[in-house]
């Protein structure tokens, strides 16, 4: 035990003092749920639009004071012709042109009828896409509320709610997937290139020399990590909570164990990388290209499993991140119980269990 | 009065696949003898001096480290002996201090006897302005000689030294010698591999090793009598082009 305590300290001494470690372990976290929370965003606010208003009505009047009263507009520019709606889409800064027909209010009077253009800017399909849904809801809700002494023969009034994140903040979706890459990162990375980085240097050979076990001392480099994963896991969860106001509908004791669970999934991960590779830099390049790159892309992270072709369905499913996100989401929005996410946690064992055991195998094969 | 055996090989072989990497080495190693083991690169050295330290076992033969049977025994074997790699394995971002505590921890000492010790190394080598300092900061020289004493920390029966003066200067080799000199007087067998003949010289007998087999074993001056050369370097040279 002596041994063990003596053990960590150095692991320690190690982290604190190689300021990179360091850099990885605390800013990256602070940074990446900064970055995803505030930056990275699917949801549209204050759009520059420009508006050319042929008619200048009383009606049209009323749409535009509507539109830009709206969080989701600013009202940059009044287009005076054609020509100048071009103009504005290049210079980049204007994302949709209103274009309100010649006479709005006298056709809507008499035919019933009159037409909005909505041009917006497809250099960026999702926010064009997400602009045209929100004008269109904005042009609906106006309507319903002219129309509502009319009787109409009947009509179909969808009701949606968005149950778990009715705002659709995005940022409720980023907190599972950041949180899942930097537990993976610290654990896997890390503790790779630490064993690796005593292969280089020779010390592991004078370990294995020594009265001390191999087993003692893997567990005597992942320790540390595992630690400085829960603390990572403890900051990120009450960043979330306080600056982003992420609900966290489940139990916090549920929560911790499954990321002590994930984290020590990451770790055998880390341990098996680190019995495959001779040098620091391999173990970096496998963790990076091996590991993050498929955890970002595939764990649905960021692009929707249900959305990919079939082949990389079946690819997502050997991806541990893909069990912890939904395990992470369940009980952060949903507020699930174990009842729920008992088979993903199994999966997470499971993998555990394999990982660990390859690192064994592997381990015996070089010693023998 | 015929002196206790340390280390007894026979017939020790390891095998990869086709590959005999130890074909058949039999020697043994008195108590407080500078055993000196050369051989080419890839003549087998590192791969029987494994077996000996307890982290490879042999696939034939038997060898016995300080009474323990490496095949079986190898946890025993571990604690009773030293070991000092060619890359004078220490931690860089670790000071002096830090290292001798870590390295005496993990021998399982004590921390009084920690800190008698350390203070005694630190002593010995002259390091008491740098015992606070980064070993990453200091000189080859001094780092080879830190490794070397904790090496020998657990005071060890053998030391086992894997090319223990690469690349480091022929005066520090020279210092360095005299300290092996100082802890075989003091009864500790010492065990070293090395391609730099003339440090053959300095050892009380020498195995040299080719092609996985011991092709010759005595003291300095009986080999260069038996090859009718003036240096080790010709005996090694004679039996390296047979």
């Amino acid at each position: 035990m002596k041994r063990f305590i003596g053990f960590i300290r150095k692991e320690f001494y190690h982290i604190f003092r190689d300021k990179r470690s360091l850099f990885i372990l605390f800013g990256m976290p602070i940074a990446q749920i900064m970055l995803f929370g505030f930056a990275i965003t699917n949801e549209i606010n204050n759009v520059d639009i420009a508006i050319f208003n042929k008619s200048k009505d009383a009606t049209t009047e009323e749409i535009i004071n509507k539109i830009t009263a709206s969080k989701y507009y600013t009202n940059k520019q009044l287009i005076q012709n054609e020509k100048e709606i071009e103009t504005v889409f290049k210079r980049g800064k204007v994302k949709a042109v209103l274009v309100f027909e010649n006479d709005f209010s006298k056709n809507l009077i008499k035919e019933n009828k009159a037409t909005i253009q909505i041009i917006t800017d497809a250099t960026d399909p999702n926010t064009a896409n997400t602009i045209a849904n929100y004008t269109n809801s904005i042009l609906r809700t106006y309507q319903q509320i002219v129309n509502k002494d009319i009787e109409i023969a009947y009509q179909i009034i969808p009701e949606t709610r968005m149950v778990y994140n009715p705002e659709l903040k995005s940022v409720f979706m980023f907190v599972p997937g950041v949180m899942t890459i930097i537990l993976m990162l610290v654990s896997a990375m890390m503790t790779s290139i630490s064993i690796t980085r005593e292969k280089e240097l020779g010390t592991m050979e004078i370990l294995l020399v020594s009265p001390i076990k191999p087993f003692q001392v893997i567990i005597g480099k992942v320790f540390p990590y595992i630690f400085l994963s829960i603390i990572n896991a403890i900051v990120i969860v009450l960043l979330s909570i306080f600056i982003f106001k992420m609900p966290i509908n489940g139990s916090f004791i549920l929560l911790g164990l499954e990321s002590v669970l994930f984290t020590i999934t990451s770790l055998s991960l880390g341990i098996l990388i680190s019995t495959i590779s001779e040098t620091q830099q391999t173990a970096m390049m496998i963790s990076l290209m091996g590991l993050m790159l498929p955890t970002i892309l595939l764990s649905g992270f960021i692009f929707p499993i249900s959305s990919m072709p079939i082949p990389l369905q079946v690819i997502s499913n050997i991806i541990p991140a893909k069990w912890f996100i939904i395990i992470l989401k369940g009980i952060m929005l949903k507020g699930v119980d174990i009842s729920f996410i008992w088979k993903e946690t199994v999966i997470l064992i499971g993998m555990t269990l394999f990982f660990m055991g390859l690192s064994i195998k592997k381990y015996k094969i070089r010693l023998e | 009065m015929k002196k206790e055996n340390v280390i007894e090989a026979t017939n020790l072989t390891k095998t990869f696949g086709e590959f005999t990497a130890v074909n058949k080495i039999t020697f043994e190693v008195k108590k407080g003898e500078i055993f000196g083991f050369l051989g080419a690169n890839g003549a087998g050295k590192t791969t029987a001096m494994k077996m000996l330290i307890g982290i490879s076992i042999p696939s034939e033969g038997q060898a016995t480290v300080a009474g323990y049977d490496v095949s079986t025994r190898p946890e025993d074997i571990k604690k009773s002996i030293g070991y000092m790699s060619q890359k004078f394995a220490l931690y860089d971002d670790l000071t002096v201090k830090e290292n001798i505590t870590f390295f005496g921890g993990i021998y399982g000492l004590k921390r009084s006897q920690i800190r008698i010790k350390s203070e005694e190394l630190i002593n010995n080598l002259g390091l008491q302005e740098v015992s606070n300092d980064l070993v990453g900061s200091l000189p080859l020289g001094w780092k080879q000689k830190i490794s070397f004493s904790v090496a020998l920390l657990h005071d060890p029966k053998i030391i086992f030294l894997d090319e223990p003066t690469g690349g480091v200067d022929p005066i520090t080799r020279r210092q360095f010698w005299e300290m092996i000199y100082e802890t075989a007087h003091k009864g500790t067998t010492v065990f070293v591999t090395t391609h730099y003949m003339d440090e053959a010289e300095y050892c009380d007998r020498v195995s040299i090793m080719v092609n996985g087999k011991i092709e010759a074993l005595d003291t300095p001056k009986k080999l260069k009598e038996q090859f009718k050369v003036d240096s080790m370097n010709d005996v090694f040279l004679k039996l390296a082009r047979e």
